[in-house]
């Protein structure tokens, strides 16, 4: 636990991401094997169930902080996060644990199956023996996901400058259901497999947003005009009658998408696509909220699949027959995958071409862009009929050229504390718009960007004067102040109490100059949606 | 009942019967100061009194200002109101500021803390019936460690970054907490540099407090020198052009916000050391509970969170609105050299 600990420490000692790789790198490489594959399961997001509710755990720290629990709860809302403040809460210690990584981790597995006050017992006995990061692992382990800014990208990276082993086949062989209280060092990480170099992905090309005027790109005819989806970037790769899909973080995505499957049977082996995961519920597209039930799950549900499919918008292909064709010209690179999308047996799976538009203006081509909220998009790609497939964000062939955001005015309703350095300042925002009918304001966003500093401070110190209740670290306050907020995107939604939900809110702007009454209604926020 | 000795208007804290205030934030005629920091000693009062050891740094700060300087313990009386100031060990010639009339003591304390860091002189308790305190950090999770072992890991972390071949950039108020972190830089280990606005505060304060030696960096100053050294630098100077010439190089900052992992992630800053001229959770309710008061005013900092733990152990605690800032302006892109110039320009 030392070592883990330490790297931890060390990690939190810098944002630069050379050092970051570093101090892992090391760390795989003294760190013992057990406790090795433990690692590597925690910095990939698999940890073991949590064996006690956050409540119990919250009021056990307390006890041993001799506070109340009110103020443990308050420090736990500035700080943000339960193991950091049960670390910190807690009376230091100086004191240090032998164990490994590997014992601390058994032990809390079968801390599950003890009685609440052994677990108690344990919890105690542990807090109070290990120092202050020390501590803060053990909590961490014990609470929930390790987010301490490291991907699993930069822990591949360091494993791989650690065992010699490429990056992209370590990617793969991490990926799945492995248990790192049952499989190896050896088994998960050194042992040879051939199959393993089939998942290899290519770089993405990404493209830079408009710049100039779109007349400045020159002809129209010699660029192809796309909708630009709002999904997940994808790479999707059929080899050797296996799939494998990419997400643009370069993160092995295959087991969240069992739709994809279909393709094995349908596109031919030796086929690399890039394309757009998109949320196909009632066989349109939805939006990107639909796509966030999806997102987060490592395991799909049957009735989730129901409910929301996804399908593959496909734009590019990179490999055909085997060969890699990034160097032809996206013309003759789209006319591969016009043939691929044709066959009869793609109209079975969930394959969808992006279509590519002609337009004879840029007038136009400006003018599709007005409809993008129709078509679900978030505005046009343009992409140069003769380029090839480059490597990263590259400016000159491809650009995109998205939608204005959506605007509306609306009331500032609730506000609590921001967090760090911003936790002595109210700047996490609710708004309320008016529901005409009951003449009320009814919430429909929240939003905590936007605003400079020192509007933020002006903000803060009137909520403070101006509090009517409060509800832990939230107050409501009296509605007298008027914001522009802007968003990307509008949906239906259930889970919302305005039956909206929108995408990417933000404070676009201060509107001293509006009283409360000139806000916006529910019904002007619902008539944006397409 | 007659008026409370104090009052907090839209000024400033307000002694009615002296016609004085402390530490106000709009000009007034007569004001008590406690320290130097902008957002206690602000500019456009008629005359300022202050510790004397104070005097220097407000002068450097404000320019020609009428102020007179005091003694500790040293009574003066306006209006039958008797004034002193007590060290209150924030910074160099912090005071807590004693206010008695007719057998009633209020003290206020600006910012203060606990630990003698052998730089300030240390924090005097004074018995009082209300004491108006900061709670800057009044939140249980603010633990200090003792300064000599913040500073042993400054030193090591310096020590290790030079061997690394990098500069260290080390981010602390150009008033206090540089010259803090000065005092105990090992000069053994390599040249420190100064950012200008550290380097003149530092020569303001060299008559009064001994620390090893500081080269200003200018734009002569050669990209080459500076390698492994330790540059001392004022927060604002982060993501600022200055900064390039220090390359390659890692960055860290001493503040009691270093606590919070989020707040030094947030600003992008390597390291964070926890190290604070305010006092921590255990060294407010100490500080309280030596003054023997039986009413607090909690005046900057978690205020509702802090004067509700002490209205249940049994004061009469509350919190009232001021200007005062604590330590956030040590985590916040604008100087306290940036605010003040604004505070001139607002004034004229």
């Amino acid at each position: 636990m030392k070592l883990f600990a330490e790297l931890i420490r060390t990690l939190d000692s810098t944002n630069k991401t050379t050092l970051k790789v570093e101090a892992l790198t090391h760390y795989f490489e003294i760190a013992p094997d057990k406790d090795k594959v433990w690692a590597i399961a925690i910095l990939s997001h698999r940890r073991p169930p949590r064996p006690v509710n956050t409540t119990l755990l919250r009021e056990w720290a307390t006890e041993l902080a001799n506070i109340p629990l009110w103020l443990f709860e308050e420090s736990y809302h500035i700080v943000g996060d339960l193991a950091e403040t049960i670390a910190l809460i807690i009376p230091a210690s100086d004191a240090t644990s032998d164990k490994s990584l590997n014992q601390f981790l058994q032990e809390i597995i079968e801390l599950k199956k003890l009685t609440d006050m052994e677990k108690k017992e344990y919890l105690h006995e542990n807090w109070l023996e290990l120092n202050y990061y020390e501590r803060f692992v053990f909590s961490k382990l014990i609470t929930g996901s390790f987010r301490i800014g490291v991907s699993q990208k930069l822990m591949t990276r360091a494993l791989s400058k650690a065992t010699n082993i490429d990056e992209d086949i370590l990617a793969y062989k991490l990926m799945g259901n492995w248990e790192p209280s049952k499989i190896s060092y050896t088994q998960l990480i050194l042992e040879e497999n051939e199959e393993d170099y089939l998942s290899k992905p290519y770089p993405f090309y990404l493209a830079y947003a408009l710049e100039n005027e779109v007349k400045e790109l020159g002809d129209v005819s010699e660029w192809s005009v796309e909708h630009k989806w709002d999904g997940i970037r994808s790479q999707v790769i059929i080899r050797n009658n296996e799939l494998f899909v990419w997400s643009r973080g370069e993160e092995l995505v295959t087991d969240k998408y069992p739709e994809f499957q279909a393709f094995i049977n349908a596109v031919p082996n030796g086929t690399v696509m890039d394309g757009e995961i998109l949320p196909f519920p009632k066989g349109e597209i939805g939006t990107f909220n639909d796509l966030q039930t999806r997102i987060g799950r490592k395991t799909v549900s049957k009735a989730l699949l129901e409910k929301t499919p996804v399908i593959l918008k496909v734009y590019d292909l990179l490999e055909w027959n085997g060969k890699d064709i990034r160097n032809s010209s996206y013309k003759e690179r789209r006319e591969s995958l016009k043939s691929l999308v044709q066959d009869k047996d793609i109209s079975e799976t969930p394959l969808y071409l992006s279509e590519s538009l002609a337009f004879n203006s840029w007038e136009e081509v400006a003018e599709e862009r007005r409809r993008a909220r129709e078509e679900r998009s978030e505005g046009l790609m343009l992409k140069k009929l003769d380029s090839p497939y480059l490597v990263g964000r590259k400016k000159g062939d491809w650009w995109k050229w998205k939608v204005d955001p959506l605007t509306i005015d609306a009331v500032l309703t609730y506000a609590m504390r921001g967090h760090g350095r911003r936790s002595n300042l109210f700047t996490d925002y609710t708004f309320g718009l008016w529901d005409e009918e009951k003449n009320e304001l009814v919430t429909f966003a929240k939003a905590y960007s936007g605003l400079t500093d020192a509007e933020f401070r002006k903000v803060d110190a009137w909520i403070k004067k101006n509090t009517l209740e409060r509800f832990g670290p939230v107050r409501s306050v009296t509605p007298h102040h008027v914001f522009e907020i802007a968003f990307e995107g509008i949906a239906e939604s259930k889970r919302h109490k305005s039956g909206v939900a929108t995408r990417f809110p933000r404070i676009l702007r201060w509107r001293q100059d509006k009283k409360i009454e000139d806000a916006n209604t529910l019904e002007d926020l619902k008539a944006l949606i397409p | 009942m007659s008026n409370p000795l104090l009052i907090f208007n839209e000024k400033g804290i307000y002694c009615e019967q002296a016609k004085v205030y402390l530490d106000p934030w709009k000009p007034v005629d007569h004001a008590i100061i406690s320290h130097g920091h902008a957002d206690h000693s602000r500019w456009g009062h008629k005359k300022y009194i202050t510790h004397h050891s104070n005097v220097p740094i407000i002068k450097h700060r404000l320019g020609e200002i009428v102020v007179t300087g005091k003694e500790w313990n040293e009574t003066f009386t306006i209006n039958g109101v008797k004034f002193s100031l007590h060290p209150a060990g924030h910074i160099i010639g912090s005071s807590q500021i004693r206010v008695e009339y007719k057998g009633e003591v209020w003290v206020f304390t600006g910012d203060y803390k606990m630990e003698d860091d052998g730089v300030a002189v240390p924090y005097e308790t004074v018995k009082c019936h209300s004491f108006i305190t900061e709670c800057t950090f009044g939140l249980p999770a603010f633990k200090w460690v003792p300064q000599d072992q913040v500073m042993t890991d400054v030193n090591n972390w310096w020590q290790q970054n030079r061997e690394d071949g990098r500069t260290s950039v080390l981010f602390g108020y150009s008033l206090g907490k540089a010259q803090r972190l000065l005092k105990y830089l090992d000069p053994s280990i390599g040249k420190i540099y100064t950012h200008g606005a550290i380097e003149n505060m530092t020569e303001v304060l060299r008559p009064q407090l001994s620390m090893p030696e500081t080269i200003r960096i200018t734009r002569d100053t050669k990209k080459e020198e500076l390698k492994g050294s330790m540059v001392l630098a004022p927060p604002s100077a982060q993501g600022t052009p200055w900064i390039r010439k220090m390359v390659p190089f890692v960055t860290a900052s001493a503040s009691g916000w270093m606590t919070f992992r989020g707040a030094r992630r947030r600003r992008a800053i390597d390291k964070g050391f926890v190290l604070s001229d305010h006092c921590d959770w255990q060294g407010l309710l100490q500080a309280i509970e030596g003054t023997g008061c039986e009413k607090v005013i909690c005046t900057h900092g978690y205020t509702e969170i802090f004067s509700r733990f002490l209205r249940e152990k049994g004061y009469d605690a509350r919190t009232e609105e001021t200007q005062y800032e604590g330590e956030i302006g040590e985590l916040e892109a604008k100087s306290e050299i940036e605010k003040d110039l604004e505070i001139v320009k607002k004034s004229t």
